[in-house]
């Protein structure tokens, strides 16, 4: 969980995590499921684009973004609720053409903005916490060939601080998935 | 790769015949993709773009001249009269919400039916939302009086005011629709911008120019492209999608209540949300056509804006534009049988009355010239659309006119009968906010990737499986580097 890493801690110097590179979306699937298959958890994949299908390959868990972002829309319909009703009836007593002073009906469109604008912004603001971003610095902006991601490359990192990670085996394993090259990524 | 403007022949001749189905035509590589975009934004800068900013930039000055003027001389400088109290300001408010609405619904309702031809102008689209909802603001705000007194407007406590605002108000309804989908409109376009500008980060970086890989990189968050990040960002953009579709429908259904809710006859009718609804779309449509065309020309983006798009989009025209002359059609029919003599007399008056010409020019641009789009070559043909497009804009234009104007004209009682005339400061006002949405637009064009590319690249990945589709290296050879 990448919550607030922006105030946290910098990644210990040394050796980062090893990192293959494939030469299109759907090796580097292959690979991100062999990777999964043998037990890797800290990975993950770069791509230029969002990769349909590659959550499954890396064994990922479904976004939590729309479970939580759903309660804030609830709260701003409460607030757009609570706040006409009570500036209308208690607050500043208008009298409007005979009319109620609260009623649900002209109250609708007020309630439905303010329920879209708290979920449109709550889920911007939950991908950035859940996402640890902002993050300006990252060891993986020192890798080889990293800046090229946005643009046409696909790669695969497997993190040191897996369990399961050994310099040996795990580049083996990537060596064993056709990467187009392996680098040990370095943190400095 | 050269963004060349000799490509001028090949779009005024008619495209039917090298019509394709694909969306990114010339089957280029994702490199070749990234390159093309971003060239536009880290090259020199066109001769034409620096003639368009002055022009625009000039306009926009008259525009604040404008504005200025009526700030401290008072709302009395513009055409508005006794009975026609509402004049071009609200039509112009109406008419670039209404344009905003198309780019909401490309990059919303589209993205949400899975339509991948939405890809390269959805970008492009989601600006020109944000730039006319810009321009539409300013007249309620300045028709306030005392803009400076703006914040009365929002239930912000305050000691000056002391007191609540009425929200039983359809123009506070107004407030929270508009504020709600501007803020909504900008969130919505810049975490779609955040991947492109780090591309753009990381290739600034590469060419060394730390000014522009700093600027990026601040505003790009720190994105990496990782596929952890790529999910939560996903769902995030699936749920805003699936926001802003109930709610770009809400907020022309809102400006209608402005009219529905009244009591004046012509704008007392349950039929005003649907019939603004299909309205914004159609209007909104003709000005990305317009746009996107002129983008295409200028930046040499015949790849990715191809016939296909054109077509589309020219049917989305041709289905509103229906919808809009059905409901003319409706409020006539309603009029006469509703039996009310006031009713009756309003409809007959904005058709054979003093107003007789701007309901022409209506029918004429909206309901009759769409049809030519029936014939598929005309639907594909670029001088045809974008004549269409400009027919359009000036059609919408003038429906919001006849609502507001020609209802209003004929009072009641004879003797409070009057007529609207524009006075020069409402026409440079309106002239020179088309000025303002320029100059923003060709700011954007030049600092911001006009295409989004992580979507482009996603839809070419889905393709790759067509024949003829390789995007990772593509026909011709990759050229090294990023660096021009």
């Amino acid at each position: 969980m990448g919550l607030m890493s922006f105030f946290a801690p910098r990644v210990p110097k040394g050796v980062y995590g090893l990192m293959a590179e494939y030469d299109g979306p759907d090796t580097l699937i292959e690979a991100c499921k062999a990777v999964r298959d043998a037990g890797y958890k800290k990975t993950d994949a770069f791509s230029p684009f969002p990769i349909h299908g590659i959550e499954d390959a890396l064994g990922l868990p479904e976004s939590k973004v729309g479970k939580i972002a759903i309660l804030f829309s609830f709260t701003g319909a409460t607030i757009a609720l609570l706040m006409q009703w009570w500036t209308g009836v208690y607050g500043y007593k208008l009298i409007v053409g005979g009319k109620p002073f609260f009623a649900f009906e002209p109250s609708i469109p007020i309630t439905f903005e303010l329920t879209v604008l708290l979920s449109a912004f709550s889920s911007v603001v939950l991908m950035l916490l859940l996402n640890g971003l902002p993050r300006f610095h990252h060891p993986l902006f020192g890798a080889k060939d990293f800046h090229r991601v946005g643009d046409d490359r696909f790669m695969l990192v497997i993190e040191k601080s897996d369990p399961k990670f050994d310099e040996n085996s795990t580049r083996q394993l990537l060596e064993g998935t056709h990467p187009k090259s392996t680098q040990v990524v370095e943190s400095n | 790769m050269a963004t060349t403007t000799a490509t001028l022949p090949s779009i005024t001749k008619p495209l039917a015949q090298e019509l394709n189905p694909s969306l990114v035509t010339g089957n280029l590589s994702y490199h070749e993709v990234t390159d093309q975009v971003c060239e536009i934004v880290e090259g020199k800068v066109h001769r034409n773009w620096y003639i368009g900013f002055a022009i625009s930039f000039t306009i926009f000055l008259m525009m604040v001249g404008m504005l200025g003027y009526q700030l401290f001389t008072g709302v009395g400088v513009w055409g508005n009269n006794a009975p026609v109290a509402w004049a071009w300001d609200i039509t112009n408010f109406v008419f670039w919400i209404g344009i905003g609405h198309a780019g909401t619904l490309i990059s919303a309702v589209l993205f949400l039916f899975r339509q991948k031809w939405r890809t390269s102008i959805n970008r492009a689209a989601e600006a020109m939302t944000l730039f006319a909802v810009a321009c539409a603001a300013i007249y309620p705000v300045m028709h306030t009086g005392r803009p400076w007194r703006t914040y009365w407007l929002f239930p912000v406590p305050n000691l000056d005011l002391n007191m609540w605002q009425n929200f039983r108000s359809p123009l506070m309804w107004d407030v929270f629709a508009i504020s709600t989908y501007g803020s909504v409109s900008a969130v919505f376009w810049y975490m779609g911008l955040i991947p492109d500008l780090a591309t753009l980060r990381d290739r600034a970086a590469v060419a060394g120019d730390k000014t522009r890989a700093l600027l990026y990189g601040i505003f790009s968050l720190g994105w990496r492209f990782s596929a952890r990040h790529w999910t939560n960002y996903e769902k995030m953009y699936l749920l805003l999608a699936a926001i802003s579709t109930p709610l770009v429908l809400s907020v022309h259904s809102i400006v209608s209540f402005d009219f529905a809710t009244s009591v004046i006859p012509g704008w007392h009718t349950t039929i005003f949300p649907p019939y603004f609804v299909a309205g914004a779309v159609f209007s909104g449509f003709a000005m990305v056509q317009t746009l996107m065309l002129v983008t295409r020309w200028a930046l040499g983006l015949e790849n990715l804006i191809t016939p296909k798009h054109l077509d589309n989009m020219n049917k989305i025209i041709l289905a509103t534009g229906m919808i809009v002359g059905y409901a003319y059609a409706t409020e006539f029919f309603i009029a006469w049988y509703s039996a009310n003599q006031y009713e009756r007399f309003v409809f007959f008056n904005r058709a054979f009355g003093p107003y007789w010409w701007a309901y022409a020019i209506m029918v004429s641009c909206n309901v009759l010239s769409p049809q030519i789009f029936w014939y598929k070559p005309f639907r594909t043909n670029v001088m045809v659309t974008f004549v269409m497009s400009i027919f359009v804009n000036i059609g919408m234009w003038f429906e919001r006119f006849v609502i507001i104007a020609s209802s209003l004209h004929r009072d009641f009682m004879p003797s409070s009968w009057g007529y609207f005339k524009p006075s020069y400061v409402d026409i440079c006002t309106f002239i020179g906010t088309f000025g303002f949405f320029m100059t923003l637009f060709l700011l954007f064009l030049r600092f911001i990737p006009c295409i989004a590319l992580s979507e482009v690249k996603g839809a070419m990945a889905a393709q790759a499986h067509l024949p003829g589709h390789d995007p990772v290296k593509g026909t011709t050879p990759v050229h090294a580097g990023g660096h021009h």
